[in-house]
């Protein structure tokens, strides 16, 4: 197909609707107007106005892990670009394809310190898989498809397009995407043979094996999942997730561990640490993971896969890296498996499942639900159980409470846990919500919150209410920022330095004030009655739940303590104080 | 090789040459908080606008891995070559370097820029400034024995490396 001339804007927006894109969450302002005008025009590319650019990029981020698309969004130069900062950084530790548009001021002005300039390339330079600033309209189509490409390709991640004024509205040449070839950055997605089978053979000789997967397969696909299932099954290998990557397998499976980690279950840690063979999948050894990587799982030989070759060796050294999208090696390996003919050493599986059986009795995640007060562990399990026969999706924001829904609401299916992961974003969980609503409209979409993450984004309901999503909003009220006061109890003397909410808003007339019902629960005989009601509604709703104020989240592996030394609460009671300078200095 | 030993080596890149692209790399180092003993770029081929970056860095084993890794997976970058790994190489650094002296210094620095088969490239009557072009160690042997005898100002070009024989990157 020849070139077709049209100006910069119409070229964006066919670049995006070729690209398949359906939906752009933004913001507009001065240097975006000609977009904005295109979008008026046209009828392919639905968009969603935010009430903050932070929240375009969180509900992007919602929009994409939900559905294994990429998300899109649309902000103004300047603060619509730095706003938008955290999204991107959080996109980026927790690889989730975007592509965020951001205007720029006209080619001619930029370096003049003009209205609404930033040097939204060299700002986003460090917090985006990739950035381009189009300074040449003959340029625009090709950036776009390449934007795409870079975004979903090997490890996925933010790019970040930076569209000066005058490009937009100049004539510029289209080309489509099938005539744009990326010229450098083209990952492999099958890992080296030789490698894949020293893999295969030191998994089938080993005594107490345990497999680690993380987020990369969930991004690998739900066909990654499936053979990830199989490969469970066909090795007898007790499995463990990351918080990343709850979901890839189902929870209720008799040989899945729980999450591991900081606040993982016992015996999934006990299991790290003790294994003989380990085999990473698409899983980073990320801090919050590993401990005190000088203690880590220190018997055993470990096996990696990633399809980014930088975070193999990166925190704890492997003895077999494999390069390659997780889904193909797996199929690599149980094909190998079953020509080579392995089989698993039965009888010391048998061991290594009467030891993990031996873990699992101490029952690390149980806890009393007392008559008079609401336990926020208790919340999550019960709304796992109402929704357990709808198609349910959840999302959190930061801390205590994204925690416990991780250890206690159980996830059968990957792309239905949303979370801010590596960066740890708080005000991520109800932008993310809108973005997964607007990708699945019929479904029930939960937002797990705390009552200090969720002022950070409070402004979106009134997104919530103009586009009429039904977002399920529940705040654990504990009126403490209870990770940090947990911390301040366990490391700092208990002096809960500006870890209390002084004054928190009636979250009933705020959820009225926005044109939608709030509802409130601290009865636990009426908890379930509340989180029913909730469902029944045809609307936002935002349930604020006053829970336990002096609830700490456990199992703990205190910062700088290796997987054996874990906090059990109800064997601490909750009150240990942790004797650690060395603690005190790490997060 | 034990893990924790630090060690020195010179990596070459090829890379796009368009805009941002050494902000990316030198952003990496800072970012990740390694360390750069010497960067050098220019383009190499004006035809498919390539430029080569040679930087020479030090670390565990693991540390360079590391940054060869995070140097790969930036987006425009067409390769990532350990010379030091690699096998033999020829390392080489031009630099000008001002002494100021008098009398029988002024002379010695002479003398002993000869010997480096250094060339003087400026002169009054007070002053010199020699080209020295050779291995790092070689520049910093000539400055050291200029030190005494009026070693004024330094302007170092950082290293350019190949590989020898018919090796290529």
């Amino acid at each position: 197909m020849a070139e077709r001339i049209m100006n910069g804007s119409e070229v964006v927006l066919q670049a995006l609707t070729d690209q398949g894109v359906e939906v752009i969450f933004g913001y507009p302002g001065g240097a975006v107007l000609p977009l904005y005008d295109e979008i008026f025009k046209q009828n392919h590319i639905r968009h969603v106005l935010v009430r903050h650019e932070q929240a375009a990029v969180h509900a992007a981020e919602g929009y994409a892990r939900s559905t294994g698309k990429v998300g899109c969004v649309l902000v103004t130069s300047g603060p619509g670009a730095t706003n938008a900062v955290t999204g991107l950084t959080d996109a980026l530790l927790d690889s989730i394809p975007i592509i965020c548009l951001t205007g720029q001021v006209p080619t001619h002005l930029i370096g003049n310190d003009a209205f609404q300039e930033a040097d939204t390339t060299g700002i986003t330079r460090p917090c985006t898989k990739h950035n381009y600033l189009v300074k040449e309209s003959s340029k625009l189509a090709r950036t776009m498809h390449e934007a795409f490409h870079v975004a979903t390709h090997g490890r996925p991640g933010p790019v970040v397009i930076d569209l000066p004024k005058d490009i937009l509205v100049a004539p510029a040449p289209y080309i489509d995407p099938s005539q744009v070839q990326h010229r450098t950055y083209n990952p492999p997605v099958k890992g080296d043979r030789s490698q894949i089978e020293k893999a295969v053979e030191i998994l089938a000789s080993a005594k107490k094996p345990v497999l680690y997967c993380g987020g990369g397969v969930i991004n690998s696909g739900t066909q990654a999942c499936k053979l990830l299932a199989e490969f469970t099954r066909l090795t007898g290998a007790p499995i463990t997730l990351t918080l990343m990557g709850l979901g890839a397998y189902p929870a209720s499976d008799r040989q899945y561990l729980g999450m591991l980690g900081m606040h993982g279950t016992y015996e999934a840690n006990l299991a790290m640490h003790d294994c003989d063979v380990m085999v990473a999948i698409g899983a980073r050894f990320d801090d919050r993971v590993t401990g005190n990587v000088d203690f880590f799982s220190p018997g055993s030989t470990k096996i990696q896969i990633d399809i980014d070759p930088s975070s193999i060796n990166k925190n704890v050294a492997v003895d077999v890296g494999i390069v390659g999208d997780v889904g193909h090696v797996i199929e690599d390996m149980m094909k190998i498996w079953k020509a080579k003919q392995y089989s698993v050493n039965q009888a010391a599986l048998d061991a290594w499942w009467g030891e993990i059986e031996g873990w699992r009795e101490k029952r690390c995640l149980s806890y009393v639900q007392p008559a008079d007060v609401i336990k926020p562990q208790h919340v999550i399990r019960r709304m796992h159980a109402l929704t357990r026969d709808r198609k349910t999706f959840i999302t959190t924001d930061v801390g205590q409470h994204q925690m416990w829904a991780a250890q206690h609401f159980g996830f059968e299916h990957p792309n239905e846990w949303m979370t801010s992961g590596g960066l740890g974003t708080m005000g991520y969980g109800l932008p993310a919500a809108m973005g997964v609503q607007v990708a699945h409209p019929d479904a029930t979409v939960i937002c797990f919150s705390g009552d200090a993450s969720i002022m950070m984004n409070i402004q979106e309901c009134a997104t919530l209410t103009q586009y009429r999503l039904p977002v399920k909003t529940i705040i654990l009220n504990n009126r403490y920022m209870g990770m940090v006061r947990q911390w301040q109890q366990l490391l700092h003397g208990s002096r809960y330095s500006e870890s209390y909410s002084e004054t928190l808003p009636d979250f009933v007339k705020l959820a009225d004030a926005f044109g939608f019902t709030g509802l409130t629960c601290k009865d636990p005989a009426d908890l379930d009655a509340t989180l029913q009601k909730m469902l029944d509604i045809d609307g936002p709703v935002i349930v604020d739940v006053a829970v336990d104020d002096k609830e700490n989240c456990f199992p703990m592996i205190p910062s700088g303590k290796p997987h054996n030394e874990m906090l059990l609460g109800h064997e601490t009671s909750g009150d240990q104080a942790i004797d650690s300078d060395e603690g005190m200095v790490l997060v | 090789m034990k893990e924790t030993e630090i060690s020195k080596h010179t990596i070459s890149v090829l890379v796009d040459n368009e805009a941002g692209v050494l902000a990316r790399v030198i952003g990496l180092f800072s970012g990740r908080g390694y360390n750069i003993e010497s960067l050098t770029v220019a383009e190499v081929d004006a035809g498919s606008r390539l430029s080569r970056i040679t930087v020479v860095t030090s670390g565990t084993p693991m540390v360079i891995e590391q940054i060869k890794a995070q140097l790969g997976r930036l987006v425009p970058i067409h390769k990532v070559s350990d010379l030091t790994l690699a096998g033999p190489s020829v390392e080489r650094e031009l630099a000008l370097v001002k002494v100021i002296a008098t009398g029988e210094k002024r002379v010695e620095s002479l003398r002993i820029a000869d010997i480096f088969k250094a060339r003087a490239v400026d002169a009054t009557n007070t002053s010199f400034i020699f080209e020295i072009i050779g291995s790092p160690e070689k520049i910093d042997a000539f400055n050291k024995l200029m030190e005494p005898l009026g070693l004024a100002e330094i302007s170092r070009t950082g290293v350019a490396a190949i590989s020898r024989g018919t090796l290529m990157m």
